[in-house]
């Protein structure tokens, strides 16, 4: 009989946190940058320079930390691991390894098969390292140092998870969390958030762990899916052969879809770890973990019980709004502005929505403002335009970020209920189709439709429909007279 | 007035000179790029000056001072700095080919601090490479040589700091000590040196060697000139966040030569073996001086003695080698001429550009903190740390200040130190505890041996006790005499 396998997964997540400033100089963490523009003599490993740690970094990590549930280790330390590498000017990177700042913490996720807990096994805060550019033409390379002392927080679950959906929902559930606490930015794409996989396979039912496997440049959620799915089926190959896996370090190539060894552990290099003498450890007080608690942002779960609660959403829109820090803020400022939950939650849900997919965009980047979708709303809502014209306006928003009045004004957008001209262009429609006046005085409620349709075609959708009916309603019935 | 006379006074008495008009500040520059001209070449106390900038920089300071917005006492004093001590647009290498040409294009806080005193910088003083060394051999520039007699050692590794201060070419010098680099040269040049408790004067831009023992401190003829210094140098630095804001930053108040009622103890476990007797002699006798102004001495057993020496190797290595890892080609300073591949650039930069000594210690260092290795040795060595300060804390329960020799012997021969470094380590014996246990301690000359060679004694205190040590060093001073002239002044008034 075949053997069966399970898979068990733990992750390594770095997580550029959103500071203004680097984790031990003043330096500005601001992406690009002319190479070595955000550099000073600590984040390039001058001689006799000092690190002296960023208050705010900690501020972040406890918060990330009591999110997750975690243990806090009120008496936390620095530690150098040291290895020789050029994007690392001091050879070694100052990181956490005896005494991390959060421990021992869990988060919840949800998959079809229903809610799990993922364990947090720690938290730590380190320093990145700058980019090496390798000149195309010489042989030679450069280096920028701009990311050099970004900071960064590891966190390492346990070996909870059991297949690629529970990690893609880990990593969300990781990602909403921390965007919600302000902390980072998350973006898988541009680095701010990087998944290492820890993956092995044994027999179902066993209780001991199989030889595990460390698989790093995983850039989205799709890569990390399908990693996961090719380094198993690798194991499970080698076990059905009657090889051993190896314990080593593997690069992905996502275009290829397989996997390459970097180094195997025999190769693994001694970090030479002791606390770095340069940091004091860090004291956290309890009042400090109090401040923080105090300070934590109302998280997704919370947010959409409230709006549920609040606006009378559906768990679907409430769950979908929340999905994204920056799409549940846009409709909470919408709501307030015009008093119309539904009528905000609609607008991004339905064409918002539409446009993100049209434009395969994050919500995160999502750049008009509350106030000129909350305009439009009240310009529909009092008639101005027709939700017709409302449509076209809000694309005009979500591309450029228009002011609607402006844009419609400007435009001549808004909707005609002149009872006059109206009634000489439904008169022409009427006069123009003849058969449809037949149909509809024969009964066929149907082409009323089509010449209400007619109407707002001539009038360039700018029609009040409401009036279009009530007065065409009015000419037909006359016609029947007259007839 | 003429140069002998000017360069025969200590630092504080010259500011004084220089505020009241008596003195330019160029002038006391003059005198000293002068005198250094005629003797360094023997002494070998500098490795890089500038006489223009120097000369620059005193017409600069002394128009501040006739214009009166500099009127500290050290303004316009010319000053030497320590070679890892980083001066902004000045070399700075550690006396290591490693660093050549490099310019670091800022200050550390110490000597920012004493530039904007208005102290005159002559240049960067000699050093082992690296301060790792007693006798400032291992320098890439050459040796320097003791000014009471250039056959033997000056001490290191501030022995370029401390020789330019006996020689009378420099007013007063910065110094660093790691294990005792600057108690055990001045003791051997016969100037006074003080290295602060742990944190009171910054790192910053102090090219660390073992960064949890490492000091800034001074050198200069007398305690009075320490202690003034002292305030200068003292104070937190939110570029160095092991600094500590001392409250009270006036140290000279001490000085009266009183010591009534002051309880001094003697560790009985450093007058065993391995002490030259007549130095064991000297320190009997200035406990007799003590005894004379008022203080109590006595005899005490410390213990910890013999484990300070191996824990001191292991845990400033462990640190030198990581410290000392970013010196690698990629950066500033020397790079390798041919090499294929950064491994080979790395590994050829590094064999050519540290000496044999460094070498040692990075290997050392990098031995202790291995997987497999790091309990047994750095981990315990951080033990017996905490220890050693557990029996220093019980010991000033008793003793307001601890009295002793700064080294087993006076200043060796030239030479004769390297060809055994395990003699030359065991050398540090009675100073790299004070190191490992943070604390403060004072090196105050204390006549001289049977070879006309300089002997100094050690004032040790608690933390935070600097004037403590400083009062009983002034008091001791003050039996002595007048404080020692430099020696190279002395010979040309012989």
């Amino acid at each position: 009989m075949k053997r069966e396998y399970e898979t068990v997964i733990g992750l390594e997540v770095h997580v550029e946190l959103a500071t203004k400033t680097k984790i031990f100089c003043s330096c500005s963490t601001q992406f690009g940058g002319a190479p070595n523009t955000h550099t000073c003599p600590v984040c390039t490993g001058m001689p006799g320079s000092l690190p002296v740690l960023n208050k705010q970094v900690v501020e972040y990590a406890l918060a990330v930390g009591l999110a997750a549930n975690c243990q806090i280790n009120q008496y936390c330390k620095f530690d150098r691991k040291n290895y020789f590498y050029p994007d690392n000017p001091q050879n070694y990177q100052i990181s956490q390894l005896y005494l991390p700042i959060c421990h021992d913490g869990w988060v919840e996720i949800e998959t079809g098969e229903g809610k799990k807990k993922i364990g947090i096994h720690e938290i730590h805060m380190e320093e990145d390292a700058g980019k090496l550019v390798h000149d195309e033409w010489e042989e030679c390379s450069f280096v920028d140092y701009n990311r050099s002392g970004v900071p960064l927080i590891e966190i390492v679950s346990e070996p909870d998870m059991r297949n690629a959906q529970e990690v893609i929902a880990y990593l969300e559930k990781l990602r909403l969390m921390i965007q919600y606490l302000g902390a980072s930015d998350c973006k898988l794409q541009e680095g701010s958030m990087r998944a290492d996989v820890n993956l092995s396979v044994r027999e179902k039912g066993s209780s001991s762990f199989g030889t595990r496997t460390e698989m790093k440049n995983l850039n989205s959620f799709k890569a990390i899916a399908r990693a996961i799915e090719g380094e198993r089926q690798r194991q499970i190959d080698l076990l059905e052969e009657g090889k051993q896996v190896i314990q080593e370090t593997r690069r992905w190539d996502d275009n290829k879809e397989t996997s390459k060894a970097m180094r195997s552990k025999e190769d693994a290099k001694d970090y030479r770890y002791f606390p770095d003498p340069d940091l004091p450890p860090v004291s956290i007080s309890d009042q400090w973990i109090e401040n923080v608690k105090a300070r934590q942002p109302e998280m997704k779960e919370e947010k959409m019980e409230r709006y549920q609660r609040e606006y009378q959403l559906s768990s679907y829109d409430a769950d979908l709004l929340t999905n994204s820090k920056h799409m549940a803020d846009l409709f909470e400022e919408t709501a307030a502005l015009t008093k119309k939950p539904k009528e905000a939650a609609n607008w991004l849900m339905v064409e918002g929505m539409r446009l993100l997919k049209e434009y395969s965009m994050e919500p995160e980047k999502i750049t008009f403002s509350a106030e000129n979708l909350a305009k439009l709303i009240i310009l529909v809502d009092n008639g101005t335009v027709t939700r017709t014209v409302a449509k076209e306006v809000f694309e005009k928003i979500f591309s450029e970020n228009i002011d609607p009045q402006v844009y419609v004004e400007e435009k001549g957008l808004t909707s005609v209920n002149d009872e006059e001209a109206l009634f000489g262009e439904i008169q022409k429609v009427v006069n123009e189709n003849p058969q449809s006046v037949k149909d509809y005085l024969g009964g066929k409620e149907k082409a009323m439709g089509f010449l209400v349709g007619q109407t707002m075609r001539a009038m360039k959708g700018k029609a009040d429909p409401a009036a279009v009916n009530r007065i065409l309603k009015e000419i037909l019935s006359g016609v029947k007279e007259i007839v | 007035m003429r140069p002998e006379e000017l360069l025969s006074m200590t630092a504080l008495e010259l500011g004084k000179k220089i505020q009241a008009g008596e003195v330019t500040a160029v002038e006391a520059a003059q005198a000293a790029l002068d005198h250094m001209d005629k003797v360094d070449g023997t002494i070998g106390a500098f490795v890089y000056t500038d006489r223009e900038k120097t000369l620059d920089q005193a017409v600069k300071v002394q128009k501040d001072i006739e214009r009166g917005t500099l009127t500290g006492p050290f303004a316009g004093v010319p000053y030497g700095v320590k070679d890892n001590i980083c001066t902004r647009g000045m070399r700075t290498t550690c006396c290591s080919k490693i660093l050549d040409g490099f310019v670091p294009p800022y200050s550390a806080e110490a000597e920012e601090r004493m530039r904007k005193a208005g102290a005159v910088l002559l240049g960067k003083t000699n050093m082992d490479e690296f301060a790792m060394g007693s006798t400032t051999e291992t320098s890439c520039y050459g040796p320097a040589k003791n000014p009471w007699n250039p056959d033997h050692v000056p001490g290191g590794s501030s022995g370029g700091s401390c020789g330019a201060v006996a020689a009378g070419e420099a007013f007063f010098a910065l110094g660093s000590d790691t294990g005792g680099s600057i108690r055990q040269p001045a003791s051997f040049c016969g100037v006074t040196g003080l290295k602060p408790t742990y944190g009171t004067v910054s790192r910053y831009g102090l090219i660390a060697y073992g960064s949890s023992l490492d000091q800034i401190g001074p050198i200069a003829r007398d305690v009075s000139d320490c202690a003034a210094l002292l305030g200068l140098l003292a104070g937190r630095d939110p570029k160095d966040a092991t600094s500590i804001d001392r409250e009270d930053k006036e140290f000279t108040s001490c000085l009266t030569g009183d010591v009534k009622g002051m309880r001094i103890g003697i560790p009985s476990d450093y007058l065993g073996e391995g002490l030259d007797s007549e130095i064991r002699d000297r320190i009997f006798q200035a406990a007799d001086a003590l005894r004379d102004r008022g203080a109590v001495v006595e005899e005490f057993s410390l213990g910890m003695v013999e484990y300070a020496v191996p824990s001191y190797y292991i845990i400033a290595s462990a640190e030198a080698s990581s410290n000392l890892s970013r010196f690698d080609g990629v950066k500033y300073g020397y790079r390798t001429k041919e090499y294929e591949g950064i491994h080979e650039m790395y590994k050829k930069t590094r064999s050519e550009g540290f000496g044999t000594e460094v070498k040692r210690r990075i290997m050392l260092g990098t031995f202790a903190l291995s997987s497999g290795y790091y309990d047994a040795y750095y981990l315990k060595a951080l033990k017996v740390k905490a220890m050693i300060k557990e029996a220093f804390d019980r010991a000033f329960q008793s003793w307001d200040v601890i009295l002793g020799p700064v080294a087993p012997t006076t200043a060796p021969r030239i030479g004769e130190s390297l060809k055994d470094p395990l003699k030359m380590y065991l050398g540090d014996i009675y100073t790299v505890s004070v190191n490992l246990a943070g604390l403060p301690a004072l090196s105050v000359p204390w006549g001289r041996d049977h070879k006309g060679l300089p002997i100094g004694v050690q004032f040790i205190g608690n933390c935070f006790q600097e004037k403590a040590v400083l009062q009983a060093g002034f008091a001791l001073e003050k039996a002595a005499g007048d404080p020692a002239k430099p020696a190279g002044i002395q010979k040309e008034e012989a």
